[in-house]
């Protein structure tokens, strides 16, 4: 069980603890490289790219060609860290996420940033609510969300120990503080931030702490509510949440994502081939629309991914 | 890059027909696979790996001061695989149950199943930006290794090609070095008809790389074409291409600049004719 700190009202971009650890790891591993496809000052490679001007490679405007590069790189016992937004690192170079990088097991991390409806006035052009499908279809691919800002150090230190293809979907606003620490992350194992016995939220990325914050809202109306964090979308842990699952017997996923082919379908498949209890379930996510523009936060209750819309739900 | 490699061309010319050869077995035996890129590449794969030019380790294939060779064109396998066989890198043999169930000869070369493949192909498009980043992970290491790249002609219609072109020369990769397998054909007819490639040697330039022209299938030209592709790389530290004119089905009187063999295999009295041919 993760310490969650409840009281916290700090908060910090995903992508800019991501940016922090890059240039943490390239300063004990010689073998990290980074590329970026012209957005670097976005996706915070640039600290990196400051400090390791030869480690660093912006390739342009041109996803595809970075992403293979990235794949000879790896073949070649480097270590690549690849960014760019989520929409174009997954979107625009699925096919060489596929056939260059995960069907060579190349051991490349597309760690990418302004996923989803949060990337705020942009508009829908650039909010990716589909990567975590598009991602976990691939055979071999580990599929990461963080939650805060402390989960993605950890994350990205994981990943970059784990030998092999990895996504890992970051964002652009800044998000609530949630752990200290004290966390450990673990790649293909749930956090139970908050033990519960009338229902269960199962909660990725932004919405955990939304989650957290419906919890303590139905606390307060005499309802006890367990909230796991899915960061490791895949490979899943199961056991914790078909665990979960058959002790309140009725589970909500939450996830800035489209609801078909996110976390949701992820927990109800590992729910039906394995829970024991008769389980009730329902997706919160985007409803099969595409974003708009606008401030991150007005998006966000625009398209109902709020605590108060996971309250009316359990 | 390394100096002028001495070739014993007669070698080149006796390990290309015997390429050719089991290309065509393994292709005849798979009743499936690509006859035509596969011979118009066999004599530019017999002068990197036996006129001296690559260098390469059997025993130990990730040995890190070994050349790269990475092949874009991934249909291409039957080549790859009977030019790796011959090399040493495993019973040559073994390649007759090439895209069989549980083979390791895949339908694209593999780089998982089969030692002696770098990177696994066969999307088209994707080889030389693979290439690129062997060559900047060498220039990291400071290791003075070659890396090469057999792309075809038709492959370079993907948009891809030309992000890697700009990016290898924006990057200086003076230790890169690409052949283009210009045998004008592609799946669906003569590449001038399906979507015009030429003036090739103009585009390359324009994407400031160094430029050779030379006949795909004339061992002497190819290997004296590797040698200026070193001097001329050392000499402004960016990448060669080298255009490589070849013919499809090269070797085989009736599969020479056939559209209809890029992707058909020989039936048994096809093998016969073609093994007669080349004996």
């Amino acid at each position: 069980m993760g310490a969650a700190i409840e009281s916290s009202s700090e908060k910090i971009a995903t992508r800019a603890a991501y940016g922090k650890t890059l240039l943490e790891l390239g300063k004990e591993n010689k073998d990290i490289v980074v590329f970026d496809a012209d957005l670097s000052g976005s996706t915070q490679t640039k600290h990196f790219a400051k400090e390791f001007p030869e480690r660093f490679f912006n390739m342009g405007i041109a996803e595809a060609n970075m992403v293979s590069t990235a794949a000879g790189l790896a073949k070649a016992g480097k270590i690549p860290f690849v960014s760019s937004f989520a929409m174009f690192a997954t979107g625009r170079a699925w096919e060489q996420v596929r056939n260059s990088v995960a069907h060579n097991h190349a051991n490349v991390k597309i760690c990418a940033t302004h996923s989803g409806l949060t990337v705020g006035e942009d508009g829908a052009s650039h909010q990716i609510i589909e990567d975590i499908a598009i991602m976990k279809a691939i055979p071999s691919m580990t599929v990461i969300v963080p939650a805060d800002s402390v989960e993605t150090e950890q994350v990205i230190r994981a990943v970059a120990e784990y030998n092999g293809p990895v996504y890992v979907r970051l964002g652009r606003a800044a998000v609530p503080v949630i752990y200290d620490d004290n966390y450990k992350f673990e790649i293909g194992k749930a956090d139970v931030l908050r033990e519960g016995t009338d229902a269960t939220i199962v909660a990725t990325g932004v919405m955990v702490s939304r989650a957290l914050e419906a919890a303590q809202i139905a606390s307060s109306q005499g309802k006890s509510i367990e909230v796991i964090n899915v960061a490791s979308i895949k490979p899943l842990d199961t056991e914790t949440i078909v665990k979960s699952a058959n002790n309140t017997k009725k589970v909500i996923t939450a996830e800035e994502h489209n609801i078909w082919g996110g976390l949701g379908d992820s927990v109800a498949s590992a729910i039906l081939e394995n829970a024991s209890e008769k389980v009730s379930f329902k997706r919160l996510g985007v409803n099969d629309l595409f974003g708009q523009s606008g401030k991150a936060e007005e998006l966000l209750e625009h398209y109902e991914l709020t605590a108060e819309r996971l309250l009316s739900l359990v | 890059m390394s100096n002028t490699v001495q070739t014993n061309l007669n070698l080149v010319k006796e390990k290309a027909l015997e390429i050719r050869i089991n290309s065509l077995k393994m292709i005849h035996a798979a009743k499936s696979g690509h006859p035509g890129g596969s011979l118009s590449i066999a004599d530019l794969l017999s002068s990197l790996y036996f006129g001296g030019h690559m260098k390469y380790n059997p025993q130990n294939p990730q040995a890190e001061d070994r050349d790269i060779l990475v092949v874009s064109k991934g249909h291409s396998s039957p080549a790859v695989y009977s030019t790796l066989g011959l090399a040493g890198f495993f019973n040559i043999e073994e390649t007759i149950n090439f895209r069989k169930l549980g083979s390791p000869f895949q339908g694209h070369i593999d780089s998982i199943r089969v030692p002696g493949v770098e990177i696994s192909t066969g999307s088209l498009g994707h080889g030389l930006s693979n290439a690129n980043g062997f060559a900047i992970a060498a220039k990291l290491d400071n290791n003075k290794k070659k890396v090469f790249a057999i792309l075809s002609d038709g492959e370079l219609q993907e948009g891809q090609s030309w992000e890697a072109f700009m990016a290898a020369a924006h990057f200086k990769l003076d230790n890169l070095v690409a052949i283009i397998d210009r045998n004008r054909i592609q799946l669906d007819g003569w590449t001038e008809e399906t979507m015009a490639l030429d003036s090739l040697e103009d585009k390359l330039k324009a994407f400031n790389w160094n430029t050779l022209v030379i006949d795909g299938h004339n061992p002497e030209e190819i290997d004296q074409a590797l040698n200026k592709a070193y001097e001329l790389a050392a000499a402004n530290n960016m990448p060669v291409a080298i255009i490589a004119n070849t013919v499809k089905g090269k070797g085989v009187s009736f599969m020479e600049d056939q559209v209809s063999w890029h992707g058909v295999a020989p039936k048994d009295e096809d093998l016969a004719k073609a093994l007669e041919e080349l004996k």
